[in-house]
């Protein structure tokens, strides 16, 4: 059986082709993925993303405890509501999981993670947490709805249905959240568009979604979610990366502190390793769609893409890829579809930011 | 789920429409679009080459996934209709009224193997 969320019955309500997502009935579109994809790059979509998971962590020192649960340095959030992105990394420096943390208190840090990893990234949690702060409480909330809501006319929306947290949510900066007693708006996203996830009662979810489609924003599904997210350069766990791979070796160089002596979990290993491979944006020179696993030959070496797709918003086929360190930007190299060589470009990701095409 | 009843079908979801000269005028089903979600790319469809019933003809894709179109009856592709190069979309619109590639069938006899309208509605209705 699979799991559904507080949504379920709403997504069958907006005619949702449903899929199994890691276990997960969740909706791929609600018509069409490619509309869906412009709604939220030109005005606002909203996703269910309540099978994500909201972990709270309360106690003495939490702080001390994610300092070396995580590669990234919980001490850059000194203002409550701040946000952190993070890999939670195994002692082999691989990645157990990417994540958000939010600083709410001393005593009480919030963690949303992924969906198919959730139930590891608690035991795992609560493993290190008896080693080192056993009397934290780590506690995961599948009482919370969660509902991301993005595109540039995503925040009015939201404010024109819950007036009462206008004034509060009005100022929050890029990456940061407010808590209300059980609601949480935080202005993050997976799209490379402005907005905000909220999150809120599981019971109450239903209601917030009829209003937000009443104020004119589409339901989107898990296909606009992956397009969105691979414009913008924002890695997927599970294509991107994994247990076995490093974060230096998948773009995440720029979530790993290694300049404070600070240890944390996988430190070691990362340090010795340094980084093996590149991990670079293609653009596809000739008709055809990218795909993830597909072989890129180099005269470097071989890699290989590790996320592609069709691109909406640049009307051509875009990857990620793994490939060798001396593949560089500006490169031309060829990837193997369905055993023809095509010319790809190396390009800097991301490929669109805020409904901007950042390549041509 | 919008079946033609003039229109002669494989289990892989073409559909087939037989021409005044005797070639075949070949596409993707509405039930397979329906599947497919929206169609980017449509393509490596080699006109000239002689193929058997069953055999990869080309590849049709969306934004979810690559799948192969199929040749219905041995014969040899004498067209591809490269307005779909530009609009791979049309064939998510009208289905029927966008065709993929052209035949000519090795016998036009082959055309009997293939399911009618009811049969196909079987197949489809089965996934």
């Amino acid at each position: 059986m699979l799991k559904r969320t507080p949504l379920f019955d709403t997504h069958l309500a907006c005619n949702a082709k449903m899929v199994d997502f890691g276990g997960w009935e969740m909706p791929l579109h609600y018509g069409s993925q490619i509309e869906e994809h412009h709604h939220v790059r030109r005005h606002a979509g909203m996703f269910d993303v309540s099978h994500m998971l909201n972990v709270d962590i309360e106690g003495a020192d939490v702080r001390g405890f994610l300092r070396t649960l995580v590669a990234n340095n919980v001490d850059k959030l000194q203002t409550p509501g701040k946000a952190l992105y993070s890999c939670m990394l195994n002692p082999d420096g691989g990645v157990i999981d990417d994540l958000i943390i939010y600083f709410l208190s001393e005593s009480h840090f919030r963690i949303v993670v992924n969906a198919g990893t959730a139930e590891k990234d608690v035991a795992w949690m609560q493993q290190q947490a008896s080693a080192t702060h056993p009397d934290l409480t780590i506690t995961p909330r599948r009482d919370l709805g969660m509902i991301a809501v993005q595109g540039p006319a995503a925040r009015e929306a939201v404010w024109s249905v819950w007036p009462q947290h206008r004034t509060a949510s009005e100022n929050l900066i890029a990456f940061a959240a407010l808590v209300e007693g059980d609601v949480m708006i935080a202005r993050t996203g997976y799209t490379g568009e402005d907005g905000f996830e909220i999150v809120l009662p599981a019971t109450d979810a239903p209601a917030f979604w009829a209003a937000l489609k009443v104020a004119g924003v589409a339901p989107a599904g898990l296909g606009a979610r992956d397009t969105l997210r691979l414009e913008a350069g924002m890695n997927l766990y599970g294509n991107d990366m994994d247990e076995t791979v490093s974060p230096l070796d998948a773009g995440l160089a720029w979530t790993v502190d290694l300049k404070t002596p600070r240890p944390f979990i996988g430190r070691d290993v990362l340090e010795a390793n340094g980084k093996q491979r590149n991990f670079v944006g293609l653009k596809l020179l000739d008709r055809g769609v990218l795909r993830a696993h597909m072989q890129v030959v180099t005269p470097h070496g071989d890699g290989e893409i590790t996320s592609g797709t069709h691109s909406p918003t640049l009307g051509f086929s875009v990857a990620m890829a793994r490939v060798p360190v001396a593949v560089a930007v500006g490169d031309t190299v060829n990837v193997d579809i369905r055993g023809k060589l095509m010319p790809a470009l190396v390009v800097k990701m991301p490929f669109v930011r805020n409904g901007k095409a950042l390549i041509s | 789920m919008n079946i033609p009843a003039n229109l002669k079908y494989t289990k892989s979801h073409e559909w087939i429409r037989l021409e005044a000269d005797g070639t075949l005028t070949i596409g993707i089903t509405d039930p397979a679009q329906e599947m497919l979600g929206d169609l980017v790319f449509v393509g490596d469809v080699k006109v000239g080459q002689t193929l058997s019933a069953g055999d990869t003809a080309g590849v049709v894709e969306s934004v979810k996934a690559a799948s192969d179109i199929y040749a219905p009856v041995n014969g040899e592709v004498t067209e591809f209709n490269g307005e779909l190069d530009a609009a791979p979309e049309a064939l998510n619109g009208a289905p029927y009224d966008n065709w993929i590639f052209k035949m000519k069938p090795a016998n036009v006899e082959d055309l009997a193997k293939l399911l009618d309208a009811a049969a196909y509605q079987t197949v489809a209705t089965a996934g």
